[in-house]
């Protein structure tokens, strides 16, 4: 009787294992594959943004919807931004995100709203009052990893994805964390006179 | 299958073809512990079979065989004690030797970083000192002294024709001396695992007589040449407007960032992207217009360029001599 019994649990024990082993393989075999450069035709329509007429919000492009925002969603291209964030300098006036010359982005405020639309339209085209236009010094890859990776800086609420840590220490809380509800409630700092008073 | 065993002494990276004052004592040491090992062992097997093969099995019961037993086995104990002594007191020389050099006549900081090696050479006057990377030339039978630094996680320095191994450590400045024999060019290659690109992290010794050293190192004090042709004027230009400034200095022009390798006289080294490929037009165009594709992982992002910018800013850097 006993007997029977131990074979059970080692039938059932190796039954989990092959099945452990087997959702791991899945895993593995779902794994988003690794893109270095997006096609061509997808990067144009990528650049085709719908603005409201002020620059600010809009629809995003029928594509990345399709392709089921890959640019909030894959740790890759969130990682690929945070690398781009500090290769083309943003560092020099938004800080690791705290801001300075330019807004910060870890308040919760956005000037020009938190739809990715209105990101890369910030970064392709340049703002008034300092934010220069990448247009021509980044892809339009570049700038949606870019996009990604900021409004999950500013993101409020805490995220399952998240880019790749820092090699050097971390000088900031990690971009996928819940936000601190204490920095919403002081309202943005007010980076120019022409934009207005803290609400 | 002895070539094919042999076939990796000789070369530019190679421990077993030493050309360097602290890389000779090295494999003197290494030669002299295989060399002693081996006839230990040789030794202890012809011992060993003798003790199999001996006819006479009942000889060793009388009193005296045992006492002229105890003797060679006391005597093995000796030479055991006396060999491992005398091995440690020859590698404590020797590793007292490799640092030994002290009139240093070249001294160059290395800034090692993902993933490529920053070198600056040292002056007095703070004006003669100039940037490299990558490459480094230096005079034959010179001492040569590196202080090493990591800039971002641990490295390691390794010419293993010219020295032994010392790790590039963030916050910590470790010292190496190292001297060549004789001109030529030396692979070093960064000896700790430090990232993606860490097999993509190599650099050239160029090793060469006084005279020209001295004339290389004139050359490379000297600000950029300012291009002539059209091309390579234009190709200067968009260097300067676009991104490319922002990481990298040309000495001489506006481009003045630190990030990246100092590329003012890019067109006098032999290989680009820390070793990876030779530099050539081609090779620089291909590596300005996806150095992710070339070296995934990398630290220089792809700045878009047209077909006829991208062979402007080529001609450009391949004409800074």
């Amino acid at each position: 009787m006993s007997s029977i019994s131990h074979r059970n649990s080692t039938l059932f024990l190796l039954c989990a294992a092959i099945g452990m082993v087997g959702s791991a393989a899945e895993i593995g075999y779902l794994r988003a594959p690794r893109q270095y450069r997006i096609d061509p035709p997808v990067a144009a329509s990528l650049q085709a943004l719908k603005l409201m007429p002020n620059g600010i919000a809009g629809a995003p492009p029928p594509v990345y919807v399709a392709l089921d925002k890959p640019y909030e969603k894959t740790a890759y291209d969130l990682s690929q931004g945070k690398r781009l964030y500090g290769w083309f300098g943003c560092v020099q006036c938004h800080g690791e995100g705290e801001g300075g010359r330019g807004p910060s982005f870890l308040d919760g405020w956005w000037y020009y709203g938190p739809s990715m639309v209105s990101i890369v339209a910030s970064i392709r085209d340049g703002r008034p009052h300092g934010m220069p236009a990448f247009k021509d010094k980044m892809t339009t890859e570049e700038m949606w990893q870019l996009s990604g990776y900021i409004k999950s800086i500013g993101a409020y609420s805490a995220n399952i994805n998240a880019p790749a840590r820092n090699d050097d220490r971390q000088t900031r809380p990690a971009e996928n964390r819940a936000p601190a509800a204490s920095q919403f409630n002081e309202g943005p700092i007010p980076v120019h006179v022409d934009q207005g008073p803290s609400p | 299958m002895l070539p094919l065993a042999l076939c990796s002494c000789t070369g530019i990276q190679s421990v077993l073809d030493a050309q360097g004052q602290s890389a000779v004592l090295l494999s003197n040491l290494i030669f002299l512990i295989v060399f002693i090992c081996a006839i230990v062992w040789l030794c202890v097997m012809a011992m060993l079979f003798l003790a199999l093969f001996r006819r006479d099995r009942t000889a060793n019961q009388n009193p005296t065989a045992e006492r002229a037993m105890g003797r060679v086995v006391a005597c093995a104990v000796c030479a055991t004690v006396a060999i491992i002594a005398g091995l440690t007191v020859f590698s404590f020389y020797t590793t007292r030797g490799l640092n030994s050099l002290e009139d240093e006549e070249v001294t160059i900081r290395v800034r090692a970083q993902q993933w490529w090696w920053q070198f600056i050479y040292h002056d007095r006057d703070r004006r003669r000192m100039f940037q490299t990377a990558n490459e480094i030339h230096v005079p034959v039978g010179k001492t040569v002294r590196v202080f090493l630094e990591g800039v971002d996680v641990i490295h390691s320095f390794w010419v293993p024709s010219l020295a032994g191994k010392q790790d590039a450590i963030p916050g910590r400045e470790n010292v190496l001396t190292f001297r060549a024999n004789r001109a030529g060019i030396y692979r070093g290659q960064c000896a700790e695992f430090c990232g993606l690109q860490h097999s993509h992290m190599a650099f050239l010794v160029i090793a060469e007589p006084e005279d020209n050293y001295l004339q290389w190192e004139d050359q490379q004090r000297g600000n950029s040449m300012e291009p002539r042709e059209m091309e390579a004027r234009s190709g200067k230009e968009i260097f300067m407007n676009k991104q490319c400034s922002a990481c990298h200095t040309i000495r001489g022009t506006l481009a003045a960032g630190t990030t990246g390798p100092d590329l003012t006289h890019v067109g006098s080294r032999l290989t680009i992207g820390a070793g990876l490929l030779e530099r050539t037009p081609g090779s620089l165009a291909a590596w300005i217009a996806d150095p992710q594709t070339l070296k995934p992982g990398n630290n220089m992002p792809l700045v878009p360029l047209t077909a006829q910018e991208l062979r402007q800013v080529a001609g450009y850097l391949e004409g800074l001599k």
